[in-house]
């Protein structure tokens, strides 16, 4: 347990004296980790956590060996918002460029992030005259800026087709080879397959953890979907 | 506080503002326009009216177009999610905020610039005092209104409501100044209150250098308005939160 990117004891975040997040304990190493629920769960919260822009209740989050948030930390996390953070006055490459700037990288990373989500043909359009997919891409190039050693990607693939999708999550995975730790958000089940390792979380708990193959097996299930009712009705039972 | 920092933030809200016409205008030619429009007004009626008043206007309408540019763009960044991706980046909090008083700045200093120019050279206001120190004064006074901006945005939660902070903190602000009553005549409880709003002080410094050709009245009025500035800019700071609930 010694090279986790992340280790969280005893998380718990109350918003609006309502607990969203209720003694959380997780530990995320290398590849990628998935983390399914549906909306309201408490996946935002628990992301919001880790790059350390969430106000926390209690408990102790250590990422990449440092306190979540703390200074060092700032260039060494990429951060996907689930709304696109993006200005919609200025092109792709404006965008990224300022990020790069106010990161301290150069021209070479900017070109990189562009590449890796496969914007180059839109680079120098305004952000305002792309489609939701493409917005959210640009958001994602972001994050990518200057390969960091941990993503927080907080439902990167929402609303894009079958084939950008699938381009995506092999960019997550080359990225998880490449050494970077990429913790990926998702409320579509189908996305499960492409993790190494799951997370299913509901109400602000951590209702199952392993391998996709290992959660469909310990509940005799075909599909996660499957899988995430049968737990949640085994709890109910 | 690092230079590269302050300097990007800058340059991104400089280029935002090239690509959206409509606000440059607003910023670079309406104080322009408005002060034609007065001097227009009292063109044929008795007295120097223009000679008067101009010199307040002239410090109320940058002051307040800015402030409104600058509330309403600050909060954008703020609900868009931009600001919390800065924050969760490796960028100080005044970097953002002289970042955008550095833009908004240098688009005062032009504004400034063209508004007195017109007044003195078109609309023959008279100024006694130096004319470059009139235009100091203007541009003081649109960073100010900059400043207030950038700190009252973070009581908003819309745009909508952003632009409701107008008639709440500019308005009064606007008739205590000195432009409809004198400020030494107002009740003594309005004058008090006069005396700690800031547009007061932007006010009486066109004033007096239009008046006389002392400066050290205008001197005192610019550190008055400096001092506001800062401390606008300081609260802004302070309201600038990396973790939120």
């Amino acid at each position: 347990m010694m090279n986790n990117a992340v280790e969280i004891a005893g998380l718990t975040v109350v918003r609006g004296g309502r607990p969203v997040l209720d003694g959380l304990d997780l530990a995320i190493g290398g590849g990628v980790t998935g983390l399914l629920g549906p909306s309201g769960c408490g996946k935002t919260t628990l992301m919001r956590c880790l790059v350390g822009v969430q106000q926390i209740t209690s408990g102790r989050l250590v990422v990449l060996g440092q306190d979540a948030g703390s200074a060092p930390l700032r260039d060494r996390v990429g951060y996907h918002t689930q709304a696109a953070s993006v200005y919609d006055d200025l092109t792709v490459r404006e965008n990224l460029t300022f990020f790069a700037r106010v990161r301290g990288l150069d021209r070479a990373a900017v070109d990189r992030a562009v590449t890796a989500v496969d914007l180059e043909r839109h680079a120098d359009q305004v952000v305002r005259n792309l489609s939701g997919g493409e917005r959210s891409r640009a958001s994602l190039a972001v994050a990518l800026l200057g390969d960091p050693d941990l993503l927080v990607l907080d439902e990167p693939t929402v609303g894009l087709d079958p084939v950008l999708r699938q381009q995506l999550w092999q960019l997550f995975h080359r990225l998880a080879d490449a050494g970077t730790a990429v913790f990926v958000s998702s409320h579509v089940m189908d996305e499960a397959d492409r993790c190494d390792r799951l997370l299913l979380m509901r109400d602000g708990a951590l209702i199952a953890d392993g391998s996709p193959d290992e959660i469909r097996a310990r509940t005799g299930s075909r599909d996660i979907e499957t899988a995430f009712l049968a737990i949640v009705g085994g709890d109910a039972a | 506080m690092n230079p590269r920092v302050t300097l990007a933030v800058a340059a991104r809200v400089l280029s935002q503002l090239r690509r959206d016409h409509r606000t440059l205008a607003m910023l670079l030619v309406l104080p322009t326009l408005l002060m034609t429009l007065l001097w227009w007004m009292f063109e044929e009626a008795p007295g120097a009216v223009f000679d008067s008043i101009g010199p307040s206007l002239l410090a109320i309408f940058p002051f307040f177009i800015m402030f409104l540019v600058t509330s309403v763009t600050t909060l954008r960044e703020r609900s868009s999610g931009t600001l919390e991706r800065l924050l969760a980046m490796p960028m100080g909090k005044l970097d953002f905020l002289f970042g955008y008083a550095l833009a908004f700045g240098l688009m005062a200093a032009a504004q400034s610039a063209i508004a007195v120019g017109v007044c003195v050279g078109l609309l023959d206001l008279d100024v006694t005092g130096p004319v470059w120190l009139l235009m100091v004064v203007a541009v003081a006074d649109a960073v100010l209104g900059s400043a207030l901006g950038l700190f009252v945005s973070a009581f908003a939660q819309t745009e909508f409501q952003a632009v409701q902070f107008m008639p709440a903190v500019i308005v009064p602000q606007i008739l205590l100044c000195g432009l409809f009553v004198p400020r030494e005549r107002l009740p003594d409880v309005l004058e008090a209150i006069s005396d700690v709003l800031p547009l007061s002080y932007a006010v009486d410094a066109m004033q007096s250098l239009v008046g006389s050709s002392s400066t050290g009245e205008a001197w005192a009025d610019l550190g008055v308005i400096a001092i506001f500035t800062v401390a606008a800019l300081a609260f802004g700071a302070a309201t600038l939160r990396r973790r939120t609930a």
